[in-house]
């Protein structure tokens, strides 16, 4: 047993063959799309080497095993004695697959090749050419009664030079038993012609001992060929000499491109949260110290001014690259999207080109991690629903093949994600049809084709004739509208008839800092997040209409928006003031427009978000908290929420 | 104690050379590819070098044959790690003027033994 504890590396192990399996899975899909770049057959046969290497060194010898073949295969295609066709890229990505699956099973400490693995072994191996070729082993020596053995051992020249030295071989073999060593120094040249670093001597040994021949000859393994050797066992009948071996001419080797990948660091995800919370900190006193800059007007206090400027600088700055720590690329969350859009589109006999763009774009890593699964359910929405099989397309004289595309961009304080189709578009009839017949709607008469797109984020609803296994199964587009909302996002649709259809997330760059107005409502701070505000008014009286149900509505421009007022909805203490006397915050969520109706504002600030889910509840109208200057908490308000509960509100 | 640098691509495999061998009481030093192996030894001195073959950017048999050239290296031991599926890189390597292989997979112990062998 060795003191050293491998265990400790499974996890590093995991992660790298996780990252190997993604690059080899693009490298496949890029190859499958017939780029012809020998780059990346070896990534492919890299990333199967690399995992094969680590899981028989870590003791994972199933998945070794599995991808042993699966390199044997890769390596056939990169010697070019295999192509590199459609049946290896399919075999290759179902492999990764596998891989995949047997690793984390591994790692949940359950070993063992699963029956998937095994058929796909069996499918590999035929393709492979028969079983994997057993590995050459040395012939076992034969059991002679030997006492010694007579080595004779003449070094080439330049054998030094190959950092192997006779003397640590000597010693080896002193450690099969005593040795007795004769230097002939015949060859040796005068001083003056000496080439120090060149090997002169030749050497006769006398091993006494009865080793097996393979331990001696292992003693002269790595200068098989860079010598003369002859290896003699005494007593026993003479068995055939090793003959050297004439050097092998090295093969070309390919100049491997240089890999331009930026250098990353892992980074525990719990002590970036640590910093984050640390710098939040650092940002609120910063914040308290800031309030003595007013008020007090004295001549000394002008270095204190100067630090307070200096420490503002240096938070923003410590802050901003701390929070970029988080920041990942959303290639991160895009590359899962050709495979799945290759296996969706085979299934489906539909042709699809998927144009992805802007995958530099960066996001905070826990918004990544979350909108994967949205993204997922849009794509397969528009691979299913929205783009037409080849036939129904060239028939409405468009090119068979569809296209969908994906795309990040930066707008405003937001990411924008798009996934758009170029498909058949919504079908409003039957949207509409659908909508009356859940009752969502009582007819489609007078509605807008945005108000009718908007109907497919209601619970429940799926235009789709038949539930096929791909979508149709109670997931719908509301799990994405909510999921989106979760992130403090929005999802927009925009559908035009036969032209295609466009899903546009709007996401906040970070969960952790927001910009947002702070508000008086009675005795209580509110803060209303600067992104979904669209303008703060002051009221006239006579522009708010009392509403059935005791419900409020103010004139807006051309519409009318019903108030919603915080002191009502969090129950806060102070005087209760009359609709002219402040101020309402004009707040759009989901499409939908309300005034929130508040004392006073204070002003604009930046919001360490705090979780109040974390620290006490969820609270619905509430999305955060958040530690003001002077120390005490402030809430953060949920517009979706409090859009929503309007619309209970009035549904009621 | 020696001044060792461990060459290979997959973090896990290096990081498992560089404990086992720090534990021994050396001195390692790790690079993840032939390109960047050069560029350290350009820098320190080592007395031993460990290297993947397979590594992108400069794989393991060019970065031996290039680091040959290099002054003060032409003698130093510079061990590949290999697989047993591949007999003929080693000659491959051997050609380029590597000393001699460890073959994939290996323990520890095996590390050691190897790393002594070649250190004296």
């Amino acid at each position: 047993m060795s003191k050293v504890d491998l265990a400790q590396f499974h996890k590093a192990f995991h992660e790298e063959s996780l990252d190997g399996l993604d690059a080899m899975e693009q490298a496949l899909l890029a190859l499958d799309e017939g780029a012809d770049d020998p780059e990346l057959i070896n990534v492919v046969f890299r990333a199967a080497h690399s995992i094969k290497g680590g899981a028989a060194t870590f003791g994972f010898a199933d998945v070794a095993a599995f991808t042993h073949v699966a390199e044997n295969l890769m390596d056939e295609v990169r010697s070019g004695r295999r192509p590199m066709e459609k049946a290896v890229v399919e075999l290759l990505l179902r492999s990764g697959d596998v891989i995949r699956d047997m690793l984390s099973l591994q790692m949940a400490g359950q070993p063992g090749a699963t029956a998937e693995s095994q058929s796909l072994l069996a499918e590999l191996s035929a393709m492979v050419g028969g079983a994997a070729a057993p590995v050459a082993t040395k012939a076992a020596a034969p059991a002679e009664a030997i006492e010694g053995w007579d080595i004779a051992f003449r070094p080439f020249d330049y054998l030094l030079k190959t950092g192997n030295d006779p003397a640590r071989m000597f010693r080896e073999l002193e450690a099969l038993g005593p040795l007795a060593t004769t230097v002939d120094a015949s060859k040796l040249p005068s001083l003056a012609d000496m080439d120090p670093t060149a090997s002169y001597l030749a050497y006769t040994l006398r091993l006494d001992a009865g080793a097996k021949r393979a331990a001696v000859e292992g003693v002269f393994d790595w200068v098989d060929g860079d010598c003369e050797l002859t290896v003699t066992p005494r007593v026993a009948a003479p068995a055939p000499v090793a003959a050297p071996a004439a050097p092998v001419a090295p093969r070309a080797v390919r100049e491997v491109a240089a890999n331009s990948e930026a250098s990353s660091v892992r980074v525990g995800i719990e002590k970036i949260d640590m910093l984050i919370n640390l710098v939040g900190e650092l940002v609120i006193t910063q914040a308290m110290l800031s309030q003595f800059n007013e008020g007090v007007g004295e001549a000394r206090l002008e270095m204190f001014r100067h630090g307070l400027a200096q420490l503002a600088r240096h938070t923003r700055e410590l802050q901003e690259s701390v929070m970029s720590i988080r920041m990942l690329p959303i290639s991160t969350v895009f590359n899962r999207f050709p495979r799945l859009v290759r296996d969706l589109a085979q299934k489906l006999d539909k042709k699809v080109v998927l144009d992805l763009r802007g995958e530099t774009t960066e996001l905070d890593k826990t918004v990544l991690e979350k909108i994967g699964d949205p993204l997922v359910h849009l794509v397969r929405n528009a691979i299913d629903h929205g783009l037409e099989v080849p036939a129904k397309r060239t028939a409405a004289g468009k090119s068979d093949t569809g296209t969908l595309r994906m795309e990040a961009f930066h707008r405003g304080g937001s990411i924008v994600v798009e996934v758009a189709d170029d498909g058949a578009g919504l079908n409003r009839d039957a949207i509409v049809a659908k909508a009356v017949q859940r009752g969502i709607i009582a007819s489609g008469e007078g509605m807008s084709d945005d108000a009718v797109a908007e109907l497919i984020f209601e619970a429940g609803f799926s235009t789709a004739a038949t539930t096929t296994d791909l979508s149709g199964r109670g997931v719908g587009m509301d799990v994405v509208r909510r999921n989106v909302m979760d992130l403090g996002g929005t999802v927009n649709i925009r559908s035009v008839h036969g032209k295609g259809t466009t899903f546009t997330i709007t996401l906040p760059l970070t969960l952790a800092i927001i910009d947002g107005l702070t508000a008086a409502v009675g005795s209580e701070t509110y803060i209303v997040p600067l992104v979904s505000i669209v303008e703060s008014v002051q009221v006239k009286a006579d522009l708010v209409r009392s509403v059935v149900g005791g419900g409020e509505l103010f004139r807006f421009r051309d519409e009318w928006l019903p108030i919603v007022r915080l002191f009502d909805v969090f129950g806060c203490d102070g005087e209760r003031l009359s609709v002219d006397q402040g101020i309402v915050i004009v707040v759009e969520a989901e499409g939908t427009r309300i005034g929130l109706f508040v004392d006073e504002l204070i002003g604009q600030q930046q919001a360490v978000v705090k979780s109040l889910e974390a620290n006490y509840r969820r609270v619905v109208g509430i999305s955060g908290a958040t530690i003001l200057p002077d120390g005490a908490v402030a809430l953060i308000t949920d517009v979706t929420g409090l859009v929503r509960m309007q619309a209970r509100r009035k549904a009621a | 104690m020696a001044k060792i640098l461990a060459v290979d691509d997959s973090a896990s495999m290096r990081s498992m050379v560089a404990f086992t061998l720090r534990g021994a009481g050396h001195d390692v030093e790790e690079a993840d590819n032939g390109r960047a192996a050069l560029d350290q030894a350009g820098v320190h001195k080592f007395d031993l070098v460990l290297a993947d073959v397979n590594m992108p950017v400069m794989d393991g048999i060019s970065m031996v044959r290039e680091m040959r050239t290099m002054g003060g290296y032409s003698g130093v031991p510079i061990l590949m790690l290999t697989t047993e599926s591949n007999p003929e890189k080693k000659m491959e390597g051997k050609a380029a003027g590597a000393t001699g292989w460890l073959v994939k997979p290996f323990d520890p112990d095996q590390l050691l033994a190897t790393v002594a062998r070649v250190l004296g």
